[in-house]
């Protein structure tokens, strides 16, 4: 079990480490980041200040170094845009990513869990039908579409909500649903190949033989052997849902990271992208190393192997 | 394999994709809009890029309003929608094609090799995946559209550079499976080089598998071009883009929701084709992921 972890652990180090080097190395994949942002009107003179005033001037290395040494005592940067340190601008955003991230992944482990366990016990059954034609459609629209003509139904046709911002927690419903309408299908599906592949085996027959109740078996014997993928799979999902929320946030006008993501791009304030970019990955590793831990937990089959 | 077993084989193929509904279907359509993207400038009724400030924002053929000139309307700019409509499929399918080819050439290499060699190969190129896929896709490949200038060169480049991810993963498995098969191993016995080996004899057997891939990821290119047309870091306006269309209409939503409805439908049929035809190819080439 140790070995397995601290292995597991030094990868995921790696992963950090060469993430941040990416973003890291994003801010100078535009050239010169002095130029940027002197602006388009900017003279050599202001360029030249510029590189001197943030430090461009120093060995690329030196500056990695010295941006993931600050970063590690949590500091981010200046934003370039607003002169305040890029944590702070953070922090007041990522409250609502969180939020909207956390509910959506709640909502849709709460529809695609039942779903996939009924459509398992009926293949081809009508449960099983629509939710075939839930996931072929949520692969199919795009979420910031189905996010505006939800909009354009339930928020102006029918008024049950309001169109944009989240003043009360009304404003979370639609971005919500929408958000977690694209989580759904792949835990659906996996849920549903899980439970079939279990429902098959020799000790569910015994079980049911025994004359267990149905609801037991699937509590007590099958659920327990068919979440196993479904951990690894809401890792990603969950880490998919808060960068997804990107686009959502902009159809919905919440002040989350991902609009302030956008809007950081669009006045060319790269430390606060960089910033976000890395949240979001480290985010990710977190989510992904935690359930591999807790499979090699739950089935001790995994911990021999990789 | 003799000619003739080949071609019973071919012949099987055709007839399940004829039985197999989602393969007809998806086909049929996806057959309907490369046509209409090919001969785009032959259907389409107007210039899709030329203005006409006197005839804004006209509704399409159900309302009153409608003029018979312009079948589905026009947009803010007075530009007929029909055309722009029929145009943007070259930008969705052109995208989609152009980034595959780059995805799939890094992807299927890196594969290839992670799974014939193993070893040291395959745990730096395993790493490589794992970074890839914790990078937030839509935020890392806007920002660097962003940083490399909004155009359709960037864009291509830009998701070809990032979205090899599953086409590394599902060569890597292939590729080791074939490793060990007698054909590979007698191969290599008579002294052939890795490179004839995995481009001639492995690459070639994985077929059926890539077909798959690629379907899958044509329509996740389509979706994430249209989520970044949308954001205004995608394809550059006067660009008919489908995704572009629904962040132009997006400010007329509450009077003229059409002007949304419209491309974003064309989307959905787009991927919808793309993924039927996608799936029922993979039950029909029998089990490939996972």
């Amino acid at each position: 079990m140790i070995p397995f972890i601290s292995k597991r652990l030094f990868v995921a180090l790696c992963v950090c480490l060469t993430v941040s080097a990416l973003s890291f190395a994003l801010m100078f994949l535009s050239g010169d980041p002095a130029i940027a942002i002197a602006g388009s009107g900017g003279r050599a003179e202001d360029a030249e200040a510029i590189r001197i005033a943030y430090g461009f001037d120093r060995p690329i290395v030196v500056q990695y170094f010295d941006w993931v040494g600050s970063a590690l005592v949590g500091n981010l940067g200046q934003s370039i845009y607003f002169n305040v340190p890029v944590t702070e601008i953070i922090g007041n955003r990522v409250g609502v990513t969180l939020t909207l991230g956390f509910i959506s992944f709640f909502v849709a482990l709460v529809v695609a869990i039942p779903l996939g366990i009924a459509a398992a016990l009926r293949p081809n059954g009508w449960i099983d039908r629509i939710a075939l034609v839930i996931a072929v459609s949520g692969q199919a629209i795009p979420s910031f579409w189905l996010g505006l003509m939800s909009i354009v139904v339930f928020g102006v046709w029918y008024g049950w909500v309001p169109i944009s911002g989240a003043a009360s927690w009304q404003g979370y419903i639609l971005p919500v649903i929408v958000l977690s309408y694209y989580a759904v299908p792949e835990l659906m599906r996996i849920t549903r190949s899980g439970m079939i592949e279990v429902l098959g085996t020799d000790y569910i027959r015994a079980a049911k033989a025994k004359g267990l109740p149905m609801r037991l078996v699937i509590s007590r014997h099958a659920l327990r052997n068919a979440v196993l993928p479904l951990v690894s799979l809401a890792a990603v999902q969950l880490g998919q849902l808060l960068s997804g929320s990107i686009v959502i946030e902009s159809v919905f006008a919440l002040n989350g990271l991902g609009r302030l993501a956008w809007e950081s791009l669009l006045r060319s304030d790269l430390p606060v992208v960089q910033a976000i970019i890395l949240i979001l990955a480290l985010l990710y590793v977190l989510l992904t190393t935690l359930a591999d831990i807790l499979n090699a937990v739950l089935d001790p089959r995994l911990r021999g192997a990789s | 394999m003799t000619d003739a077993t080949a071609e019973t084989k071919r012949a099987s193929v055709w007839s399940k994709m004829r039985a197999n509904t989602g393969v007809m279907i998806g086909g049929t359509l996806l057959a309907l809009i490369v046509l209409i993207a090919v001969f785009a400038p032959l259907l389409a009724p107007h210039d899709p890029i030329a203005q006409d400030l006197t005839r804004r924002l006209l509704p399409p053929f159900w309302h009153d309003r409608s003029v018979p000139d312009h079948l589905l309307g026009t947009d803010h700019l007075g530009r007929d929608y029909l055309s722009r409509l029929i145009y943007g499929a070259r930008v969705s399918l052109g995208v989609g094609l152009g980034v595959i080819l780059v995805s799939g050439a890094i992807g299927i290499t890196l594969g290839l090799l992670a799974g014939y060699f193993g070893g040291r190969i395959d745990m730096v190129i395993s790493f490589a995946i794992t970074t890839r896929l914790s990078l937030p896709i839509v935020l890392v490949a806007l920002a660097a559209v962003a940083l490399g200038g909004a155009s359709l060169t960037t864009l291509i480049t830009v998701l070809g550079l990032l979205l090899w991810d599953r086409f590394a993963v599902v060569t890597r498995a292939a590729a080791q499976s074939l490793r060990h098969q007698e054909f590979i191993m007698g191969l290599r016995a008579i002294g052939a080089s890795p490179a004839r080996i995995l481009f001639l004899e492995i690459l070639p057997n994985m077929r059926a598998i890539i077909l798959v891939v690629v379907s899958l990821e044509v329509a996740n290119v389509i979706l994430l071009e249209a989520a970044l047309s949308f954001l205004g870091l995608g394809v550059r306006p006067p660009t008919p883009s489908w995704g572009l269309m629904i962040s132009e209409g997006r400010d007329n939503i509450l009077f003229d929701p059409w002007l949304i409805a419209l491309p974003g439908s064309a989307i959905c049929l787009l991927v919808l084709a793309v993924n039927l035809f996608g799936d029922g190819m993979r039950d029909i080439m029998g089990p490939a992921k996972k």
